[in-house]
């Protein structure tokens, strides 16, 4: 099998597993199990396990948002990272202080998301840019955003850093139609989001987001010409949130003549497909990949579901590092604590 | 040899960079022009590829700060007026606040507010933030008043794993020499005790200062002995200072160049009343800027923030009581 083949290979089962673990974590949600907020990828798994897989592992940075199960996964985020996080257990990385999608691992590349859309980018530019300081040449930093997310003034402001700056940088734009419920004429006034990558000068490229194979085209190209020192990429991918905007919305809004157009195909059906009439694999061998699947999902939330959860009295309640300044700091009437109480 | 609160920042952010190959100044016309103070002076010569431009982007230099910073850099971020950083708010409070209680991973990083009022400067170029990110877990916020905090607590600021605000005075820029740099260092967290007394404590901080121990010349004439607390640090706030001040004089009047509503000089009070109160012969009080944008005009401006006149007086109606 050429590497080609291999890759769309290695991306399907990362939509696989992405889909099929936000089923279940949306199903957990639905049956009271999940406090806070649930945000699904559904949809958008292709575009995103693609961007992930062209990046290398261990040595570039990814900085997923709220719709990134996929690449999340495919850049190495273990599955129990999602289920503890949306579950709350004591033991995942963010150890129940922040949840859902807010989570990450910075030391391997990962960082954590906050809510402010378009605030990851810089934060991109700065690892990039500590990189460069500390004389590691050749790395690449890749994040995601939305339709929605380019109309804040923290993308504008990134994006022209990051060209002034000329990094390695690969920003993929998920236009999936919809920020929320506001559709795209009432989020941008250009003719495409790809417009706007001549306007920072970086180089831009226009995909269909639900078509895996193009994906992965693109990606290696931008994360190819970002590695060779071309300057930051831009990555347009147009498809359709196949969901709500949280596992709470059931988007009505979306009209029916939408879902019926290219936009609205399913990435990870289109893909099955391919492999089959590529004959990358049998359908026996795809049901297995399924059964797979299931199979880890269950193990990973059953396993999440026995951790301890946070205890309050256990959380140190510390928000700096400087341990010194906290005694300090907690000599005040209003802390309270166990001790004080 | 004398040198001024400015000088004292600028060189202690050329020791950082000399000691430390981590450091690395980001901001808007800091680096061949130096700066909109000169606070950088020189330093991008001194210092190739490490004091570099930024666009005026608040938030995208902030950002960059927070990337740099987890990925173990020690960035400076000059902010050209603390005003400003209102744009940048979000990654300050949202992203480098939370990062080290969120994830485990440090923020270690300086963002420099030239901070406070001068003549002229109006609404949009003398405004004072430190209560605003006092008020946001995971920041600590100093205010430097005398040049030798200004060196001494720059530098170590830069060597803290947690993200600093660090409030620097425009007035005292100039205003403030020393005729050299005093060995004497306090640690961060200490407020000082910069003049003794026993009849009154004024609890002040930055530019109140040097309006406070005017103010406490101008009572010691009428034979009251005005003890003057230096805060320095915001948070963490001295606590115990101030309490063992007012212990020793009965009468506490906070002073601050910050809006009334809230803040620093809000915080000192409810302190001293909820862990002190027994310590108090008379209702403390605060004194801050009026609650309106800051003006322009030098008449009014005078009249708008605290000065050593309107201090003085809040000491003798805190004295009568």
């Amino acid at each position: 099998m050429d590497s080609h083949a291999s890759l769309f290979q290695e991306g399907f089962h990362w939509m696989l597993l992405a889909r099929t673990l936000e089923e279940k974590i949306a199903a957990l949600y639905h049956a009271g199990k999940i406090v806070g907020g649930v945000y699904l990828g559904r949809g958008q798994e292709a575009f995103s396990a693609s961007m992930a897989l062209c990046l290398e592992k261990g040595r570039d940075i990814f900085a997923p948002l709220i719709r990134d199960q996929a690449g999340r996964m495919a850049f190495g985020e273990p599955m129990i990272d999602t289920a503890r996080t949306y579950l709350g257990s004591a033991l995942g990385p963010m150890r129940g202080r922040d949840g859902n999608i807010h989570r990450g691992r910075p030391s391997k590349g990962m960082p954590a998301m906050i809510s402010h859309l378009g605030a990851m980018i810089a934060v991109v530019c700065g690892m990039l840019k500590a990189r460069q300081f500390q004389g590691q040449s050749g790395t690449v930093g890749a994040t995601c955003i939305g339709d929605g997310g380019t109309s804040t003034g923290a993308f504008h402001e990134a994006m022209n850093m990051a060209s002034v700056e000329r990094l390695p940088l690969v920003i993929a734009v998920a236009n999936n139609q919809f920020a929320y419920s506001t559709p795209t004429d009432r989020q941008y006034g250009c003719r495409d989001l790809v417009d706007r990558a001549a306007g920072y000068g970086v180089e831009g490229y226009v995909v269909d987001g639900t078509d895996l194979e193009a994906c992965l085209e693109v990606f290696t190209k931008a994360v190819s010409r970002a590695r060779a020192g071309h300057g930051p990429q831009m990555v347009v991918g147009n498809l359709l949130r196949l969901c709500g905007h949280g596992a709470h919305d059931d988007g009505s809004y979306i009209p029916d003549e939408l879902k019926a157009t290219d936009l609205g195909r399913d990435c990870l059906k289109l893909a099955r497909q391919r492999m089959l009439n590529k004959n990358w694999a049998t359908l026996s061998e795809l049901e297995m990949m399924e059964a797979e699947a299931s199979e880890a999902v269950q193990q990973a939330v059953a396993q999440a579901q026995r951790d301890p959860l946070p205890d309050p009295a256990q959380e140190s309640w510390q928000p700096i590092s400087s341990t010194w300044l906290m005694e300090t700091m907690t000599n005040s009437p209003f802390h309270t604590d166990s001790k004080r109480a | 040899m004398s040198i001024t609160y400015l000088e004292a920042i600028r060189e202690a952010q050329a020791r950082a960079l000399r000691e430390d190959p981590n450091v690395f100044i980001y901001g808007q016309d800091i680096a061949r022009f130096g700066g909109a103070f000169k606070a950088t002076k020189n330093l991008a010569r001194e210092f190739p590829g490490r004091v570099l431009d930024s666009p005026i982007s608040e938030d995208a230099m902030m950002g960059l700060a927070v990337g740099a910073a987890i990925e173990g850099m020690r960035p400076i971020v000059e902010m050209q007026f603390a005003d400003f950083s209102s744009i940048a708010f979000n990654q300050i409070v949202n992203q480098a606040a939370t990062h080290y209680w969120r994830t485990g991973i440090p923020c270690p990083l300086v963002v420099r507010l030239p901070s406070g009022g001068t003549a002229g400067s109006g609404p949009f170029h003398s405004q004072s933030m430190e209560s605003l990110y006092a008020h946001y877990p995971g920041l600590i916020v100093l205010t430097p008043a005398t040049v030798g905090d200004a060196y001494w607590m720059l530098l170590e600021a830069i060597t803290l794993n947690d993200p600093v605000i660090f409030c620097e005075h425009k007035f005292l820029y100039y205003h403030l020499k020393a005729d050299e740099l005093p060995d004497e260092r306090l640690p961060i967290g200490k407020a000082r005790i910069v003049r003794h007394g026993k009849h009154a404590s004024v609890v002040t901080y930055s530019a109140m200062l040097h309006e406070s121990l005017r103010a406490a010349d101008e009572l010691a004439k009428l034979g009251y002995e005005i003890e003057v607390v230096d805060l320095r640090s915001i948070k963490p706030m001295d606590t115990d200072t101030i309490l063992a001040s007012v212990a020793r004089t009965g009468r506490l009047l906070a002073v601050g160049e910050a809006f009334p509503w809230g803040g620093v000089t809000a915080e000192v009070v409810s302190r001293v009343v909820a862990e002190g109160f027994h310590l108090l012969d008379a209702p403390p009080k605060r004194l801050n800027a009026r609650d309106t944008p800051i003006p322009y005009h030098p008449n009014l401006w005078a009249a708008h923030r605290p000065t050593a006149a309107t201090i003085a007086e809040a000491l003798r109606e805190l004295l009568g009581f």
